[in-house]
């Protein structure tokens, strides 16, 4: 068994490190702490939080991959031979889904199969019936079993929150408990308790269940949508949050520049991104993503595997989507950086002689803080939303990587279907539409409270 | 004489918390009456609860408004509209931002006709232009089709007073209608306002900050502090025998009596500014050619001497603050010199500019923008110490340092580790001035310090500064508009008018006994209170 470091896997890690850094580096200026606190007192943010949170803890589980030493050559101890398949944590947490691949399309919950097949039985009679499915278990009472599965995730969800409780109460437990009972802490603390109870009893519930049946039904070739929406995770919030990776140095850098320095420099970089801006966006996306995939397939010897091979086109996606995603941002900073650099405090500084760094890093850049994060915020649920449209059309991720475009794409012709196959959509689109909406309320809540203008 | 308005026990509060506490006033007809207070008071509040335009947040908890025997808090909305703009219109501070950009300024008083009056369209034209030649624009004809950016500011304010008076109110409510304005262009504003008033037997509610002002212009006066109203007077008892204790001190503050130290004249000169000029190119066209200049600063000679102070004065857009960002190096110089200790330091690289940044400082007009909010206030003040190598070096000595700086500008020590946000204009002006101080400079350009500032924190600084030039004998070049504290403050001072410098001297020489025409003509325009100790006041006849 080796670890296998795939290049989005180590920009993710790359990125959780740095979030990391930042967060120790704020929490050391209590201005800061103070906002981040005022955006945590409301409920729905907080709750929006914890829901993206759990959908971070998928992608980064998704995010570790192993490749496991093929058994048959276990003898051998010169050459280990590791099998052609890269399984991820969450692979090996879901592998019994993996495993259970029925035939065809089935219901979610279903002991049949969907459609009617040709079976000629014992008597040679041809006939039309629903083939049961293999990996159900047909004489189960499903209702007692979810009874037992939930009471299981609410004791878990229970002692979570105790725990957290005793953490944050210390010893005057019950006064904290009733405070929080009845709502009255500074932080909603009682909304993120449910939102978490709420999360992992659902969770938990799916989890059990899906020995047993299958939860969101199978698809076309009998792989199980529960599988697929899961791993489609990963693509979603890596593309969110990576693209806005590549983006973000490249907005502030020219944004900060072309506002303070002026002059040609200004001048290179307003027609840098008038340019870039005019060019339609999926064109260019379109066009660099064909041509990527031309070379990918003129050089088959670049990847050991299949997921190699996805996961650079999935990194390509995400660096174009970044170079054509920065202008608005730029512009952005470009123009409140000339308004910040004609403010006093930064003629103070020049007349102190300060150093233009050190004008930018102390007077410039953390009075951008709050546009930037606001911007990637926002951006997020755009680019979650842009990776859907561009994989429907055709332009996205590889068609073998789990995303919520290419189930969208898929679901295109069995929304046609009589009678309709609805689930592979219903999924992706639930999926989405939480992790989006969740974003965007997070979003809004920042917005609120870091935009200075909202403060009269 | 009849009674328009009548205000009683009049309270309005946001929360639980009280803005307006009982305030009760009349304004009778044909009168001007004054309501006088510092930032805060509520002064704007009580327009605003006249003309029931309070926001949302903000509700009336008792007390009633008259107009004429009717109460305004029983009106419904409808009939409120009628009464705003035809029995009760207002005039803004800003008026840059009460025009609509979009429309012609003749449209927009046409439309507050046609809305109350209801005339034919010729008549309305016929009557914009009449009220345009009663605010005495020029060419009212021509002037109707253009647009707010091509009037000034003095001439958008007229449009505004037209706006008001087009359907003939019975009271005007004019919420420091010149503040924004310059000293020459204010008097002939409020001249305007005096005309129109004794004109129509107009009644007018004048907001104001500016004692001068009251004493020119108001029959009675109210004063106004944390919401209450202290004191009520005819003006001239008001000036003449103030009951309360704060307006006597607001008052003796605007009065400014300070007296300023005669130094004798025969020390070095620290600052020898030759024939200044700077330049800025107009650029036009693709390739960015330049067509022409903007004559910011055009040849201007002056001197400051070791712990003396020289003020210019001059309207906005003379070319006063330019000098200053000249002296500093901060924008580049198209002629002349400018000599430190007589080292030219226009000819100087950045480098060598670094031992004099030390010496040359500058305080700033607007204490809100001119520090860092992200910035504690220690990290604002070390900032130049750090950078210009003056002081402690060791984290701990540096506070200490900063600590005794903001004991020396009269502030707490522990105010160190605080935000600029948690901080009043006269607190942030303070913590500018000890940032200037952290370097020890020999000279401080000070770019209209107080005008940003209350009557009463005003004198406070000044003050200060006055104490700190005994204590350091440190220079100053103080830009200001405002004549009424150059003799407090200055040795000598210099006028400008469009980037050059019509009349310079010592104080006593220019204020008593003005040469050129532009400096007779601020010193007229500007208003004055009355000596109290005469006990002679204004009679309120232009």
């Amino acid at each position: 068994m080796k670890l296998v470091l795939l290049w989005t896997d180590m920009m993710v890690w790359l990125l959780v490190v740095s979030l990391l850094i930042w967060g120790w580096v704020i929490s050391r200026s209590p201005q800061v702490k103070k906002q981040w606190h005022a955006i945590f007192r409301s409920g729905i943010a907080m709750a929006s939080a914890i829901i993206l949170l759990f959908y971070l803890l998928f992608a980064l589980l998704d995010s570790v991959h192993l490749r496991f030493s093929s058994s048959m050559q276990k003898g051998q101890s010169q050459h280990v031979q590791y099998e052609g398949e890269i399984v991820s944590l969450l692979d090996l947490i879901l592998s019994h889904n993996i495993e259970s691949t029925e035939r065809t399309y089935s219901a979610p919950f279903a002991t049949h199969e969907y459609t009617k097949s040709i079976v000629v039985d014992e008597d040679g009679v041809t006939r039309q019936v629903h083939i049961p499915l293999k990996h159900v278990t047909k004489n189960d009472d499903m209702v007692l079993r979810s009874f037992r599965v939930v009471g299981l995730g609410v004791l878990i969800s229970l002692v979570l929150i105790l725990c957290h409780i005793v953490w944050l109460g210390g010893k005057n437990f019950k006064g904290i408990f009733k405070k929080i009972w009845k709502g009255k802490t500074v932080l909603p603390w009682r909304t993120a308790y449910f939102t978490v109870a709420l999360l992992v009893t659902g969770l938990i519930w799916m989890y059990c269940m899906s020995f047993e049946y299958h939860v969101l039904g199978t698809d076309k070739v009998g792989g199980d949508v529960l599988y697929q929406s899961f791993k489609s995770i990963r693509t979603g919030v890596l593309i969110g949050i990576l693209t806005t990776l590549i983006m973000l140095p490249v907005a502030v850098i020219l944004g900060v520049s072309a506002g303070l320095f002026g002059g040609w420099v200004d001048d290179v970089i307003q027609y840098l991104y008038t340019t870039l801006s005019s060019i339609p966006g999926v064109l260019l996306i379109a066009a660099g993503v064909l041509s990527m995939q031309v070379m990918m397939d003129n050089n088959p010897t670049w990847f050991e595997t299949t997921l190699e091979r996805a996961d650079l086109r999935l990194l390509f996606l995400i660096i174009i989507l970044g170079v054509t995603s920065w202008t608005g941002l730029c512009r952005l900073l470009r123009a409140e950086t000339l308004k910040i650099s004609q403010i006093e405090f930064v003629t103070a500084a020049k007349a102190f002689g300060v150093g233009k760094l050190t004008i930018i890093r102390r007077h410039i850049i953390p009075n951008l803080m709050h546009i930037i994060l606001i911007s990637v915020v926002l951006d997020f649920s755009g680019l979650v939303l842009a990776e859907a449209v561009l994989s429907y059309v055709g332009v996205g991720v590889d068609p073998t990587m789990h995303s919520w475009g290419n189930m969208i794409n898929q679901a295109r012709l069995e929304m046609a279907r009589e009678p309709m196959v609805w689930w592979s959509l219903f999924s992706a689109f639930v999926f989405m539409f939480i992790l989006v909406l969740a974003a965007n309320l997070f979003s809004d809540r920042i917005q609120t409270v870091l935009e200075p203008r909202n403060k009269a | 004489m009849s009674i328009i308005l009548t205000v009683t026990d009049l309270s309005v509060s946001i929360d639980n918390d009280k803005l307006l506490n009982a305030i009760s006033f009349e304004i009778r007809q044909g009168e001007i009456f004054a309501l006088v207070g510092e930032s805060g008071s509520g002064k704007s509040l009580t327009s605003l609860a006249i003309m029931r335009l309070l926001p949302d947040v903000i509700s009336v908890s008792s007390g009633d408004i008259m107009l004429k025997n009717r109460s305004l808090f029983t009106l419904p909305e409808s009939q409120m509209q009628k009464i705003r703009g035809k029995q009760i219109a207002m005039i803004f501070q800003e008026p840059m931002s009460a025009l609509n950009p979009v429309m012609t300024i003749g449209e927009q008083v046409a439309e507050v006709i046609k809305i109350h009056l209801g005339l034919k369209k010729e008549a309305v034209k016929k009557k914009v232009i009449s009220l345009f030649e009663e605010v005495a624009l020029k060419n009212p004809e021509e002037r109707y089709s253009w647009y707010p950016h091509q009037l000034s500011g003095g001439q958008k304010q007229r449009v505004m007073i037209a706006i008001a008076l087009a359907c003939e109110p019975d009271l005007l409510i004019a919420d420091e209608p010149t503040t924004a304005l310059d000293v020459t262009i204010q008097a002939q504003v409020l001249t305007l306002l005096k005309k129109i008033q004794k004109d129509r037997g107009l009644s007018i509610l004048f907001i104001t900050h500016d004692m001068a002002i009251v004493a020119q212009m108001a029959d009675r006066v109210a004063v106004m502090r944390h919401g209450k109203i202290l004191e009520q007077a005819e003006c001239k008892t008001f000036f003449t025998h103030p009951q309360h204790p704060y307006t006597q001190s607001l008052l003796n503050d605007a009065m400014m009596k300070i007296e300023k130290s005669t130094t004798d004249t025969e020390k070095d000169a620290l600052l020898e500014v030759k024939e200044l000029k700077v330049y800025f190119p107009i650029k036009k066209g693709f390739l960015q050619r330049t067509v022409g200049y903007v004559k910011a600063v055009d040849g201007v000679t002056f001197s400051i001497k070791k712990g003396q102070t020289l003020a210019l004065v001059g309207e906005s857009g003379s070319g006063k603050s330019t000098i200053g960002q000249a002296i500093l190096s901060l924008i580049p110089i198209t002629q002349g010199s400018v000599k430190f200790e007589n080292i030219d330091l226009i000819r100087l690289s950045n480098k060598a500019l670094k031992v004099y940044r030390r010496k040359i400082q500058i305080i700033f007009q607007d204490p809100f923008s001119a520090l860092n909010p992200r910035m504690s206030i220690g990290d604002i003040i070390r900032e130049g110490m750090i950078s210009l190598g003056v002081g402690p070096k060791t984290r701990v000595l540096q506070d200490e340092y900063i600590k005794t700086l903001l004991l020396k500008v009269e502030l707490k020590a522990d105010y160190v580790n605080r935000y600029p946000h948690e901080f009043s204009g006269g607190q942030r002006q303070r913590i500018g001035i000890a940032r200037a101080l952290a370097v020890e400079p020999e000279l401080i350009i000070c770019d209209e310090p107080t005008s940003a500032l209350d009557v009463s924190v005003r004198v406070q600084v000044l003050k200060l500064l006055k104490k700190l030039q005994e204590e350091s004998g440190v220079s100053y070049l103080f830009i200001t508009h405002d004549l009424s504290i150059v003799p407090i403050v200055a040795d000598e001072v210099a006028v400008m008018k469009e980037g050059k410098i019509v009349e310079q001297g010592l104080v006593s020489d220019v204020m008593q006994n003005p040469q050129h025409e532009y400096t007779q003509k601020l010193l007229l325009s500007a208003p004055k209170l009355p000596d109290i100790n005469e006990k002679e006041v204004n009679d309120n006849s232009i």
